[in-house]
């Protein structure tokens, strides 16, 4: 007898999706409703969308181009520490980004090691503001995610090619002629369009690293238009060009990327013949690990020396970072799940306009948008933490369908017939059938969102009132205010919450496991 | 249960007297209230005289302040706004959100003062701050040819930084977008407001930053270090008056009329020159601290009349921003 498929969350699921687009489009609405048609933009503005592109651009290019001989290096040895190295390339995902920005100009700044290091032997001290300072913080950023999409290309050639390669004699040229250059020319431009389009929307680091009208990001753009001249028009027109901007970047990104991205096997080289220049490989995985390592250790140093300085005020604010946390976390568990149910079990999955989506959608046109709704109604100022929280939520939530849905699938392809003919109430098949299955990559989203929610600087800058903070905005005006040793401590107690509730999260989730 | 009854009394007894202390909220420039500058002191000193509870908000620097203005409409809790000058008095006016005032004092300004909305607590020259045994430049035209690094603050959100755009553009009319452009290779970076600013120049990031001819005060009297000098500049000084208002929405303007004619006096004043590091607009009895008579006195000083900035700035903000994109 034919069955239909089981589809899960048939009501729940469309709901949960009007609850992510009403919002978003309905910011949209608003946004376009106050640009008023007018799309003459200044010169100011004229140069943040370049600016915009060009620090893309080169960020994208820098990043990709540092990760080919890293993942290279990754792919072609084995030694301790290696698994460690792959999990710490991780950690830049939930570092916030205010906090690797401090850490970064402690390393890099005009007052930092390695300015010092140049003063010593009589050289110019370097300067990270400005178009260099933001790429090199995006290069931070972006570097770890590049080499691990490039070292999952170099995973996914086959264990036999190389062997073949081996019998026939290949040197190393050769290998990387024939082997290696075509599954770069695949793995790249995907590698290169994704982090273009993620550095499209770049806030925080423009925010601290860039200045002046040379160093505008359209995000950067849109507050500047909120803060400094509350042009509303001004703003709502900018986040129309960054939609448009964005969106394009990021349909190209899902377009060249290529569609795996399966979880484990980056722990098992495969046995290479034609690893000749040892130190070559072992000099660029120092080069790649001492550029993540030396500014999360200055982050760690300097901030045990600034914790005594850290006024009150700071643990006020890292109080409303956990509330935002909090709500965000509890927001994308009430909207992911219905969704990845619905959308895990239907035929066409809808998983890649998700992620077009999460990508394209700016935080602060978002803000922007909302800010208009609210604003005539009440004063916006006393939502801004429920309001951070949302859109941390929205932001996070294409990245945990991606997580979740192919977990739905898989679970529904290996026991959904058999759910089905027993007829079990949806119920049981969530509690035994999806559940134990869903945990994991459930906790580990939750745990980014959590992560990446603590730390985030975005809309929070558009609608906070001087007496309302967050942490990593508290942390940004202390900066401003040049209390560089509060801002350290703060800097520190900021990282151990991202990585704490990371970590926590993550384990609860991971703790099902072996039950 | 007597133990309790009590406990909720003096609850209730605590509120009461909490409610009874009205509080007077002031939205003033980061650099204002922090403990270092005039903030604290003041509020020791008003709240002497006011029985009331004196809250000072920093909201960014002095432009970002109108901006601040703006977004809260009528529904601001602040019932002063303290930190704005009189390249802004004209666009803060335009907001209709301010009310009049009736202070009366004999001003120590460089010109007189008739503006009934605003009343001013501070003035100074802009200049350029450098290290003394370093060559400053005598002019923008020299600065602009030379290979200092300097720090500037953004018009659109700091005082300094929009008194630099009307400096140039009154110095240099049609001719301000060149000496922009020239500027462009010498300027590190442009910060947000005016305590990034000097906080980076202090640091090392540049050779000069945009700040006031009082600024070496601040080293000569606070830390008996003679090090750092301003620049004088043949074309003249732009002038900033720092000035406060009171809003119409305040909830308190009975305290509000009180703390505007609190600023004019001995006791306020006396605070301004050691703490915010500018002339104070009245001059207070015991005059101006040792110190302040080393410092340069342009001999040309150049203002813009209030009402003549708005649309004065609109069009220098558009040269500068053209100038400094490319």
């Amino acid at each position: 007898m034919a069955q239909r498929a089981l589809q899960l969350s048939k009501w729940t699921g469309p709901i949960a999706l009007f609850a992510v687009v009403g919002p978003i489009l309905a910011a949209l609405i608003a946004v376009g409703a106050t640009a008023e048609g007018k799309l003459y933009l200044g010169p100011g503005d004229w140069a943040a969308i370049r600016f915009t592109l060009v620090q893309s651009f080169l960020s994208a290019a820098f990043s990709v181009a540092l990760a080919i001989p890293a993942a290279r290096a990754l792919a072609r040895r084995r030694f301790r520490g290696r698994s460690a190295l792959i999990t710490l390339m991780g950690a830049p995902f939930i570092l916030p980004v205010i906090v690797a920005v401090f850490g970064l100009l402690t390393v890099f700044g005009r007052a930092g090691w390695v300015s010092s290091i140049l003063g010593a032997v009589g050289l110019e001290p370097v300067s990270i503001y400005g178009l260099h300072g933001v790429v090199i913080a995006h290069v931070f950023f972006n570097l770890p995610l590049a080499v691990r999409l490039i070292l999952q290309g170099w995973n996914d050639i086959p264990a036999e090619r190389f062997r073949t390669a081996a019998l026939l004699d290949f040197g190393p040229n050769a290998v990387f002629r024939i082997i290696e250059w075509p599954m770069l020319r695949k793995a790249v431009p995907g590698a290169f369009a994704l982090i273009f389009a993620i550095c499209l929307t770049s806030f925080a680091v423009a925010l601290t690293l860039g200045g002046g009208p040379r160093a505008t990001t359209i995000e950067l753009a849109i507050y500047q238009a909120f803060r400094f001249d509350f042009d509303l028009g001004r703003a709502a027109l900018l986040s129309i060009y960054q939609l448009g901007i964005a969106g394009c970047a990021a349909a190209i990104a899902l377009l060249l990327i290529p569609l795996s991205f399966a979880e484990g096997g980056l722990n098992r080289p495969v046995q290479r013949w034609d690893t000749t220049p040892a130190w070559l490989d072992y000099v660029w995985l120092g080069l790649a690990s001492a550029f993540l390592i030396v500014p999360l250790s200055a982050i760690v140093l300097s901030g045990l020396a600034g914790l005594p300085d850290v006024p009150i005020s700071v643990w006020h604010s890292a109080t409303a970072s956990l509330y935002v946390a909090f709500i965000s976390v509890v927001v994308l568990m009430i909207l992911v799940l219905p969704l990845a149910a619905w959308m895990g079990s239907r035929k066409r999955s809808g998983i890649e306009a998700a992620s077009l989506l999460g990508l394209a959608a700016s935080p602060l046109m978002i803000g922007t948008g909302w800010f208009i709704l609210i604003n005539p109604v009440i004063d916006p100022q006393t939502v801004a933490l429920p309001v951070t929280a949302f859109v941390n939520a929205l932001m996070a939530l294409p990245f945990a369908i991606r997580m979740l849905a192919p977990a739905v699938r898989s679970a529904i392809a290996d026991h959904g017939q058999l759910a089905q003919s027993l007829n079990l109430p949806h119920v049981v098949i969530w509690r035994y059938v999806l559940w134990p299955r869903l945990r994991a990559p459930l906790g580990f989203s939750l745990g980014l969102a959590a992560a990446l929610s603590v730390g985030d600087l975005g809309v929070i800058a558009l609608f906070a009132d001087p007496d309302r903070a967050t942490l990593p905005l508290q942390m940004y005006r202390l900066m401003g205010a040049y209390r560089v040793d509060a801002a350290a401590g703060a800097a520190l107690i900021l990282l151990a919450l991202a990585f704490t509730l990371f970590l926590l999260f993550d384990r609860w989730g991971r703790a099902n496991a072996d039950s | 249960m007597k133990h309790l009854t009590l406990a909720a009394a003096s609850i209730i007894g605590a509120t009461a007297a909490l409610a009874e202390t009205p509080v007077l909220t002031v939205y003033a420039y980061d650099s204002f209230v922090t403990e270092w500058g005039p903030g604290p002191a003041v509020e020791v000193a008003f709240e002497e005289i006011c029985n009331c509870d004196l809250q000072f908000i920093g909201a960014g620097d002095g432009a970002a302040l109108l901006a601040r203005l703006k977004l809260d409409g009528a529904r601001s809790d602040a019932d002063i706004v303290l930190g704005l000058d009189t390249n802004l008095t004209a666009a803060a006016a335009e907001t209709g959100l301010f009310a009049q005032h009736s202070v009366k004092a004999d001003y120590a300004l460089p010109i007189e003062w008739t503006d009934t909305t605003f009343v001013p607590f501070d003035w100074g020259y802009f200049a350029f701050v450098h290290n003394a045994d370093a060559t400053a430049p005598t002019d923008f035209k020299s600065l602009a040819s030379s290979d200092s690094k300097i720090i500037i603050q953004d018009p659109r959100s700091s005082t300094p930084g929009l008194g630099l755009l009307l400096w140039v553009k009154s110095a240099y009319g049609d001719e301000a977008p060149a000496i922009w452009a020239d500027l462009q290779d010498n300027i590190v970076t442009v910060t947000k407001g005016w305590s990034e600013a000097y906080g980076l120049f202090l640091d090392g990031e540049a050779d000069l930053v945009l700040s006031y001819t009082t600024s070496p005060a601040y080293h000569l009297i606070a830390e008996s270090d003679s090090s750092k000098a301003a620049a004088s500049f043949d074309e003249g000084h732009y002038l900033q008056i720092e000035v406060a208002g009171k809003l119409a929405s305040s909830d308190q303007p009975e305290l509000a009329d009180q703390f505007l004619e609190f600023m004019v006096s001995d006791a306020f004043q006396g605070i301004i020159p050691t703490t915010n590091w500018m002339y104070p607009s009245v001059t207070p009895a015991a005059g101006l601290p040792d110190g302040f008579e080393t410092l340069l006195t342009p001999e040309k000083a150049l203002l813009l009349p209030a009402n003549d900035v708005p649309a004065l700035r609109e069009e220098a903000l558009a040269e500068w921003l053209n100038a400094l994109s490319n």
